[in-house]
């Protein structure tokens, strides 16, 4: 492998001092980069509420007493609030999950595919935090 | 001089793959539960039980579990990689995930043939 060896004036012009203008208005983090960062996001609170999750499993199996003790907690409107929020964690990260898994396998191929999918994404994971949710309250 | 190929340590590519295995395992084991759970009419204490009284649904959901755990390491060491810039500060949140994720997985034995 042969090293890459730039001229005097090449060397020059990598070194110089250039200013950075970034246009901070107009630079966006285009859709599917929102799904990617969001998937970050709810997993992290996923990893962070699977205490809390062994908890409240624990608590639903180990005996008829504590079950009925996790049901009365969980009617507190706040914390039934969280679990939404963990429950659209949890849709987030599976749809946008199975999104990466089909761009693995090549089904994404485009710009327009990859905008497309992750507003299904997006839509979906919503919709269906809302329909379980409203099942679930 | 030496002509030595620079390559990584090669977790990078089993991690790769071991993440997306435990995403599929724990992706069939969510819907047919749900599914299961949505044919139920009513959900009780009983049918709960009895369900996870079932030695294959117990086993299943530890591979549940254990794949959750593996994927939630692998993903929180990549967060971690990205925006910790310290050694010292990175290999102490990997120890603590680690440790944390390993009594997860005791908790979870407990849990499912404690009761």
């Amino acid at each position: 492998m042969a090293a890459i060896r730039f001229t005097a004036c090449q060397k020059s012009v990598m070194n110089k001092q250039r200013p950075i203008h970034l246009a901070l208005h107009l630079i966006k983090l285009p859709l599917p980069g929102i799904v990617s960062i969001l998937h970050r996001i709810s997993g992290l609170m996923l990893f962070f509420a699977l205490p809390l999750l062994l908890l409240m499993l624990q608590y639903s199996l180990a005996s008829i007493e504590t079950y009925t003790q996790l049901m009365a907690v969980l009617a507190n409107p706040l914390l039934k609030l969280m679990l939404l929020g963990l429950l659209w964690a949890f849709l987030h990260h599976f749809c946008a999950g199975l999104r990466f898994l089909a761009i693995d396998m090549h089904y994404v191929r485009n710009l327009a595919q990859a905008r497309n999918s992750s507003k299904v994404v997006m839509v979906v994971s919503l919709m269906l935090t809302v329909l379980i949710g409203i099942k679930l309250w | 001089m030496v002509n030595r190929v620079v390559v990584g340590a090669h977790y990078g590519l089993r991690d790769w793959l071991i993440q997306r295995v435990t995403a599929v395992v724990m992706a069939v084991y969510i819907v047919s539960l749900a599914g299961y759970l949505l044919l139920q009419t009513d959900l009780d204490y009983d049918v709960w039980t009895a369900l996870f009284s079932s030695q294959t649904v117990r086993t299943f959901t530890l591979l549940f579990l254990l794949s959750l755990f593996y994927h939630a390491w692998v993903g929180i060491r990549d967060i971690v990689m990205d925006y910790v810039k310290s050694a010292a500060v990175r290999l102490v949140i990997h120890v603590l995930v680690i440790l944390a994720l390993l009594l997860y997985a005791i908790w979870s034995v407990q849990i499912l043939w404690g009761f």
